[in-house]
C-alpha cells in the first residue's frame, strides 16, 4: 500500500492508504469502499459512488478551483490536491480556501512533488496528509513541521502569529 | 530602528538551522543539486560564474552601525574584502564557498541579518524611501509599514512559491525614492480628505523583457488594512497568475491580460471575503512597531550652522559635498548626508569592508548609528548635525568615499553584468566606469546637472536601465557586446519608460555616445531644465541625429 503521512495532534504518523485512486479510464475494483477520484470523473459519478456508501475524494490539480466543489464539500471524504512540481504553489492558496472559506473539515491531502521541506508551509495552509515523494522519514517530517518556534502570520493552521504572542505577554489586549 | 525582540531572534536562528540541515544534506548528497536549487535560491545562494553568490536582505534599506560592521567582517573572512550593494538595498558577496554559507548566516543572525527571501520565488526584501524619518515631506513613516510587511511576508506558507519573484515599495513622500511604479506592488501613503491614513495601491510595475509601470487598482486604502488587501493581492496573483513560461510569470503580465481594472475586481472580491481582522495588524502592534522607530533624540539646534559655512567657504570640495550630497532635513540644524559609491573608477554599489567600517564609525559618531542603503545603490546617514557636516567629509574623504555627485551623471546605477552574472549578455561595469570617468571633473558634472544613467547587462533589466534618463542594455549579437541606448526613463514620481534611440552600439561607442546625447541636452536646454525635461521638450529626434551622424 502507498506510504501516507498524517498529521496527528503535534505528531507526524505513517499510514497505510485506505483511499483507491482512480485514473478516469480505469475501472473500479470489487469492493472498493474509499475512493479519489479527479474533478471529471467525480462530476460524472461521484453520486454513485456517494449513494453506495462509499467514501469519496476528489483530486484537483492546480488550475482546478476549489470554487468547483463548494456544493460538494460537505460530502467529501478528503480532498486531495497537487503538486505537479513542489514549485508550483497555487495548491496552498486552495488548501487555505478550503479550510478559511469553506470550513472543510476533511482531509486535505497533498499529493505529487511533495518534500519535507514543504511541510510546514503545508501545514499552515490546512494540509494534514501528505503522500511523501522523497523518501524521508516521519521522523524527518516531524522535525521540519517543528524547525520554528514562532510564525509571523495568521493561516489556516491557527496557530498564534508573533503579533498575538506579543499582545499575550504584554498582557494589553485581546487575543483570540 | 526597528529592534529584533526574543520572536524575530528565534525565527532568524531556526532559519539559520534549517539551512544549515539542508547544506548538509546537499553536501553529504541527500539532496541533489536540482532538489537543493530553490532551497538555496530561497535563502539567497546563487551560483554564479565563479562561485556562489550570497545576498544578505537589509530590510527597507534600514542597518545599524553594528550591522555593517558586522558585514565587513563578512566581506573580509568569507569574501574577498568587499561587498556589492544592490538596486533591492541588498547587499551581495559574491566570491563565497557553500561549505561557509551555514556560517555566515548564523554570524548574520547574531545582528539581527539574514539572507531570507532575497531570490527565489516569494516576496523579496520590502524597498522604502531611505530619507524615512528624515525628510519633512513625508505623511507618515514608511518604515512602520515596511517592517509589518516584513514580518507578514517572511516564511508566509501561501506565497513561498508564487509564479515568479515579488517586490513591494512604499513611498511616502511627493519625491519618490523608492521607484514605487516599477514594483508589483507600489505603496504611496496619502492622507484622504478627512485626513484618513491610507495607501494608494499600485500594481503591475515591473521591468525585465516587457517593462510597465504600475496601474493604481486602489486610491485609498485604510492603512489598518494593509496587510489583508495585500494577502488578496498575493492570493489572486498566486491562483491566476502564469507558471506555463517564466517570462510571463511576472504579475505585470498578468494585470496587462486581464486589465487593471478586471484585475482590481479580482482583488477587491477576494479581500471582501477574507476575515480581514485576522490577517491585519492590530493597533497594539503597530504601535509597538513604530516607537521602535522613534527612538532619535533630536537637540534643538539652530536651522543654519556657522561652523559648516566657515568650513564651506575655505574648502571648495566640501561646499560641492554639501550641495550635491546633503538633503534638506525634518529638524532645523541637521542634514541628510548622501554618501556615493560612485567614485569614478570604481564598480557601482562596491563598497570594500575598511569602507564599512570607517561608515559605521562615522554613524556612530555623528549619525545616531543608523544607515541607509538607497536603492541608487549609494548609502545615507539620514540624522547627522549640520555642525559635524564637515567632520563626516573629511572622514569619508580617508576612505574615499566623499565623491559629490549625487544624482549627477557619474552616479551611475549598474548590475554585475558579465564580470560576474551568469545571466548577463555583456559587461555593465567597464560601461559604468568609462561614462564616470568622463564626468569625473566634478565641474563638469555640476554644469551638467541631474541625470540618472542606469545600466543593464541583460534584458532582465537589474541595472533598472528602462526608467533611466539615460538607459544602456547590454545585448548579445553574433557573440559580441553590443548596448541599446534608451531615453527619457524615469523610475520617480514622474515615472515613464525610456524610448529607444537607435540601433545597438558596439562597446566602444557607448561613452562617446552619451557625451554626444549630454552635449544636445547642454545646447538644446532652457533654464531649470533636467536632461530628461529637456528630452521630454524636444523628444528624441535631435539626440538621435548626433549619435547616428556618421551612419547617416
Amino acid at each position: 500500500m502507498p506510504k501516507l503521512f498524517k498529521i496527528e495532534g503535534d505528531r507526524v504518523v505513517a499510514h497505510d492508504d485506505l483511499f483507491v485512486t482512480l485514473a478516469d479510464d480505469e475501472a473500479a475494483p470489487a469492493s472498493v469502499s474509499a475512493v479519489i477520484l479527479s474533478f471529471a470523473r467525480f462530476q460524472r459519478e461521484g453520486e454513485a459512488w456517494l449513494s453506495q456508501g462509499a467514501r469519496v475524494g476528489v483530486r484537483l490539480e492546480p488550475d482546478q478551483p476549489v470554487e468547483g466543489l463548494a456544493y460538494d464539500l460537505p460530502r467529501l471524504a478528503l480532498v486531495a490536491l497537487a503538486f505537479p512540481k513542489f514549485r508550483d504553489g497555487r495548491a496552498y492558496s486552495a488548501a487555505a480556501l478550503l479550510r478559511e472559506r469553506y470550513g472543510f473539515g476533511g482531509e486535505v491531502r497533498a499529493v505529487g512533488d511533495v518534500l519535507r521541506d514543504q511541510a510546514l508551509p503545508m501545514l499552515r495552509c490546512g494540509f494534514d496528509a501528505f503522500e511523501p515523494a522523497d523518501g524521508a522519514s516521519v521522523d524527518d517530517w516531524g522535525q521540519a513541521l517543528h524547525r520554528f518556534r514562532h510564525v509571523y502570520q495568521a493561516a489556516a493552521d491557527k496557530r498564534r502569529p508573533a503579533f498575538a504572542e506579543r499582545a499575550l505577554t504584554s498582557g494589553i489586549g485581546d487575543v483570540a | 530602528m526597528y529592534r529584533y525582540d526574543a520572536i524575530d531572534a528565534a525565527i532568524l536562528a531556526d532559519r539559520a538551522a534549517e539551512f544549515r540541515d539542508q547544506v548538509s544534506r546537499r553536501l553529504s548528497g541527500q539532496l541533489s543539486e536540482d532538489q537543493f536549487k530553490p532551497l538555496r535560491l530561497m535563502n539567497g545562494l546563487y551560483l554564479q560564474l565563479h562561485a556562489y553568490m550570497l545576498r544578505v536582505a537589509i530590510p527597507y534599506g534600514t542597518l545599524s552601525a553594528d550591522q555593517l560592521r558586522r558585514l565587513a567582517l563578512i566581506a573580509r573572512r568569507f569574501d574577498k574584502g568587499f561587498g556589492h550593494f544592490t538596486t533591492r538595498t541588498n547587499i551581495q558577496f559574491n566570491w563565497i564557498k557553500l561549505a561557509d554559507a551555514p556560517d555566515i548566516l548564523d554570524s548574520l543572525a547574531e545582528v539581527g541579518l539574514h539572507a531570507i527571501q532575497t531570490s527565489g520565488n516569494c516576496i523579496r526584501n520590502t524597498t522604502a524611501d531611505p530619507y524615512a524619518g528624515a525628510t519633512a515631506e513625508e505623511i507618515d513613516d514608511p518604515r512602520v509599514w515596511s517592517e509589518a510587511i516584513r514580518q507578514w511576508s517572511t516564511l508566509h506558507p501561501e506565497f513561498t512559491y508564487l509564479p515568479r519573484k515579488f517586490k513591494i515599495a512604499v513611498t511616502a513622500a511627493p519625491k519618490d525614492r523608492t521607484a514605487a511604479k516599477v514594483h508589483d506592488i507600489g505603496l504611496r501613503l496619502r492622507r484622504s480628505r478627512d485626513g484618513e491614513l491610507g495607501f494608494e495601491v499600485m500594481v503591475g510595475g515591473g521591468m525585465g523583457r516587457t517593462p510597465y509601470l504600475g496601474q493604481t487598482i486602489r486610491e485609498h486604502l485604510p492603512a489598518r488594512h494593509l496587510l489583508s488587501y495585500l494577502t488578496a493581492i498575493l492570493r489572486t496573483y498566486n491562483r491566476l497568475g502564469r507558471r506555463d513560461n517564466i517570462y510571463k510569470a511576472r504579475i505585470k503580465i498578468l494585470v496587462a491580460s486581464l486589465g487593471a481594472e478586471a484585475f482590481g475586481r479580482e482583488v477587491e472580491a477576494e479581500w471582501a471575503q477574507l476575515d480581514q481582522t485576522r490577517f491585519d495588524l492590530p493597533d497594539l502592534e503597530l504601535a509597538r512597531i513604530r516607537a521602535d522607530f522613534n527612538d532619535v533624540v533630536f537637540e534643538d539646534l539652530a536651522p543654519a550652522s556657522t561652523a559648516l559655512n566657515i568650513a564651506k567657504a575655505a574648502d571648495p570640495g566640501l561646499a560641492r559635498f554639501v550641495r550635491n550630497n546633503v538633503a534638506a532635513h525634518k529638524v532645523a540644524g541637521y542634514g541628510i548626508v548622501n554618501i556615493s559609491l560612485k567614485a569614478p573608477g570604481d564598480a557601482p554599489g562596491d563598497c570594500t569592508a575598511d569602507q564599512m567600517d570607517a561608515i559605521a564609525a562615522l554613524a556612530d559618531a555623528y549619525g545616531s548609528s543608523e544607515i541607509r542603503v538607497t536603492h541608487a545603490q549609494n548609502l545615507v546617514l539620514p540624522h547627522v548635525k549640520l555642525d559635524d557636516v564637515a567632520a563626516v567629509y573629511a572622514g569619508l574623504k580617508e576612505v574615499g568615499l566623499a565623491t559629490a555627485n549625487i544624482d549627477l551623471a557619474s552616479d551611475i546605477i549598474a548590475c554585475p553584468g558579465l564580470d560576474f552574472c551568469a545571466l548577463a549578455n555583456a559587461r555593465a561595469i567597464p560601461i559604468a566606469q568609462a561614462i564616470a570617468t568622463r564626468f569625473a571633473d566634478p565641474a563638469t558634472a555640476e554644469a551638467v546637472g541631474e541625470l540618472k544613467i542606469k545600466i543593464s547587462g541583460c534584458i532582465n533589466a537589474c541595472g533598472h536601465h528602462h526608467v533611466g534618463h539615460i538607459g544602456i542594455l547590454g545585448v548579445d549579437k553574433k557573440g559580441e557586446e553590443f548596448y541599446q541606448l534608451t531615453l527619457g526613463g524615469s523610475g520617480a514620481e514622474d515615472a515613464s519608460l525610456g524610448d529607444v534611440l537607435g540601433p545597438a552600439l558596439p562597446y566602444d561607442r557607448v561613452a562617446t555616445s552619451v557625451d554626444q546625447l549630454v552635449d544636445v541636452y547642454l545646447r538644446e536646454r532652457s533654464p531649470g531644465e533636467r536632461f530628461l525635461d529637456t528630452y521630454r521638450r524636444v523628444g528624441l529626434n535631435p539626440f538621435k541625429a548626433a549619435v547616428y551622424a556618421e551612419a547617416v
